[in-house]
């Protein structure tokens, strides 16, 4: 019997399958390239009767987010789907979502903030509400972009956890390339994600108070209460890596690891990047260097221990970010990583490059260069400026 | 929810849905309107409320007014939130997951909440006809913050940011009207209302919850702080600010205009001006121009709800 389905298809369609697959009850999304595929693909879905929810198109994004928090408070499983400019206008009420614990899940396929404006990718979006407090992923492929939705919903309604998920996904290099992937039968995630039961639902028949205001008496102790739940969430985040494992066959975790436990120099990327240094890696291993690759899955809550240990005997890390904090300290990843490691003994050396701002390739040569070469001087490096000669 | 079809004093619910004991000030006009509000709606309802001095007064936590389900998310969002509550318990009713029962949904907003902030939102809930009503609560300023001029506080008022001083007197702008604008989307019901007449809200209130589509009822919630007027002079200053005309209570139901608290001699305007330290410095000509034009809109407003 064949277990699984092999499918080549654009990964935007492959990610609005598995939300079909979910059978969310609410979509709700505003139109922004280059999230609009996936939006399109669900809005042909619910037109031709595949799948029974209501496709809610509205007039902004600050309106597709409140009102998956509308539809979400009433118990219906929600999704939304932005980027970008889209994200940042909905960004007072990604705070407010995982505040009220509203488990919404949304896509955020990744796209650079203006100005000037670009419709290309970066993580200068989501590093923008880093501190939103939802749980936050970031996929590789495409593969892992349709696993990541499945887990998302199993995660985000598990009753002790009650929070929503952002799953990161890069724009255009990713979102919009064709994959072949395994899909998963119906029927197994029927058994897999069974009908969303909520904890709280606004009904009459219970009458809720939902987004109460708080004196200074207790906005402490709120804040405590959601960041010691993001951390427990951590527990349940493997458990969901270990039973989507199970279903599908593919594991993941919260630190990916390739060739670390031996490496002098890592690299540490997040999202697609890990893909092409991954190839790099490959290949500066077979010219003897011993270079490995640390990928970041977990963004928040953000995985310490983990990456502690999977640095441990590394003389150097090369971290590659994404997105830049202008006038601070380099990338928001670098950052982190350096406070991670800030009372390890021993720790390596950290060099921090910016690199692929606004949809620029970065190449397998690109890492290669990266790793032969050093930073002179200063904490990090934006890499590739034209007329860099030490750049591809 | 009711046998009578009609209100009356004695039919109205003696239920309470927004309990006392709230922090509203003395003499808000506001916390009568929900309370009034509320009892038409009833207990099968659900409530998204914007951001504003509603919200704070009914909502410090652990403490709550609300004895029907209500939700709270931010200020512009109310429309939209309630979208998400309408459509979520349509899908949900239709998977069998929930019970088949009317439950209404009702979105409530300040002038601000509505007219400024809120107004995109607004707009959108209502274009796409979600089956809602949406209640504004205008008290014709940032109450909340701190009596602020928003695009609702009438021409001439006096505001902490439309102040009187040397080279400006108040409010320079004319009150934007939201019930025209909510008309103008096309949406089966539409009406003014003021506690003053608790009845006449009463019934637009029942007959928005009874609307198939979007409905939105502007209500003038006097604000004794904001104003400055005592907190005893509520009623009467709703009832002059109908009978002046400078608030008339009218409905639009199906694009059909209907003035419901008709008034066969407008009250001279200085009548619900005096009171108020918001129009104190107005002179008398000033208040004889304003005054000209709110009985030109009362006469437009006459002529189109004779219209059919």
């Amino acid at each position: 019997m064949k277990m699984t389905e092999r499918a080549g298809m654009e990964v935007s369609f492959a990610a609005a399958e598995a939300v079909k697959l979910c059978n969310v009850d609410v979509i709700s999304a505003y139109p922004i390239t280059p999230q609009t595929h996936i939006v399109e693909r669900l809005a042909e879905y619910v037109a031709n009767g595949e799948l029974d929810a209501e496709f809610v198109p509205v007039e902004s994004e600050h309106s597709a987010l409140s009102l998956c928090m509308g539809s979400q408070a009433v118990g219906a499983r929600s999704f939304t789907c932005t980027s970008s400019q889209g994200l940042a206008l909905m960004s007072e009420l990604l705070y407010i979502t995982s505040g009220m614990r509203l488990p919404v899940v949304m896509i955020l396929v990744n796209r650079s903030l203006s100005s000037p404006l670009s419709i290309w990718n970066d993580h200068s979006d989501v590093m923008s509400i880093r501190d939103c407090g939802w749980i936050q992923f970031f996929v590789h492929n495409g593969q892992e972009l349709y696993d990541h939705v499945f887990m998302a919903y199993k995660l985000a309604e598990n009753a002790d956890v009650l929070m929503p998920v952002i799953i990161n996904v890069d724009g255009f290099t990713l979102s919009h390339v064709f994959e072949p992937l395994e899909m998963i039968s119906p029927g197994k995630i029927e058994k897999y994600l069974p009908p969303y039961v909520p904890k709280y639902v606004l009904h009459p028949d219970d009458p809720l108070t939902m987004g109460a205001f708080t004196l200074p008496s207790y906005f402490t102790e709120a804040k405590k209460a959601h960041d010691e739940v993001l951390k427990t969430s951590y527990g349940h985040i493997l458990n969901t890596f270990n039973s989507w494992a199970q279903v599908s066959g593919r594991s993941y975790h919260p630190v990916e690891k390739m060739y670390a436990e031996d490496a002098e120099t890592l690299f540490v990327v997040m999202g697609s990047f890990a893909e092409t240094a991954g190839e790099a890696v490959e290949a500066m291993r077979k010219q003897g260097k011993k270079v490995g690759l640390i990928a970041i899955r977990l963004w928040r809550p953000f995985p310490f221990e983990d990456f502690c240990h999977a640095v441990t005997g590394a003389k150097e890390l090369i971290v590659i970010d994404r997105a830049l904090s202008s006038g601070g300290p380099g990338g928001p990843l670098a950052s982190e990583i350096r406070s991670a490691l800030y009372n390890v003994e021993n720790r390596p050396q950290i060099r921090n490059y910016i690199a692929g701002l606004g949809g620029r390739d970065v190449t397998i040569e690109d890492y290669i260069l990266m790793h032969d070469n050093s930073i002179q001087g200063s904490d990090y490096e934006i890499y590739g400026l034209k007329g860099d000669e030490t750049s591809a | 929810m009711h046998s009578t079809s009609v209100y009356a004093v004695k039919t109205l619910p003696r239920k309470e849905y927004f309990a006392s004991g709230h922090r509203a000030c003395p003499g808000c006009g506001e916390a009568l309107a929900v309370r009034l509000v509320q009892k038409v709606l009833g207990r099968n309802v659900v409530v998204a409320a914007a951001t504003g001095c509603m919200e704070i007064v009914s909502s410090p936590f652990p403490q709550t007014s609300w004895e029907v389900p209500w939700i709270h998310v931010a200020f512009e969002n109310a429309a939209a939130v309630a979208g998400g509550v309408e459509k979520g318990l349509e899908v949900l009713k239709r998977k069998g997951k929930i019970k088949e029962q009317k439950i209404s949904v009702v979105a409530m907003a300040g002038d601000g909440g509505t007219a400024d902030i809120g107004l995109q939102a607004l707009s959108g809930a209502m274009e796409r006809g979600h089956d809602m009503l949406f209640v504004c609560y205008d008290n014709e300023a940032y109450m909340n913050t701190g009596v602020q001029r928003s695009s609702s506080t009438p021409f001439g008022a006096l505001t902490t940011t439309s102040p009187v001083g040397t080279q400006q007197k108040g409010q320079l702008t004319h009150k934007k009207n939201m019930a025209e604008i909510a008309v103008a989307h096309g949406i089966p019901y539409v009406a003014t209302a003021c506690p003053s007449y608790p009845l006449d809200l009463a019934a637009k209130v029942q007959k928005g919850m009874d609307a198939d589509g979007p409905a939105y009822i502007h209500i003038l919630s006097v604000c004794p702080s904001g104003w400055g007027i005592s907190g005893d002079a509520t009623i009467k200053l709703g009832r002059l600010a109908v009978q002046s005309g400078a608030f008339p209570l009218y409905e639009v139901e199906n694009g059909k205009y209907k003035i419901t608290v008709d008034v066969e001699e407008l009250l001279p305007l200085e009548y619900y001006f005096k009171p108020q330290r918001r129009f104190r410095h107005l002179s008398k000509e000033m208040t004889g121009q304003i005054e000209e034009n709110v009985r030109q809109k009362w006469q437009e407003l006459k002529k189109r709800s004779e219209g059919d």
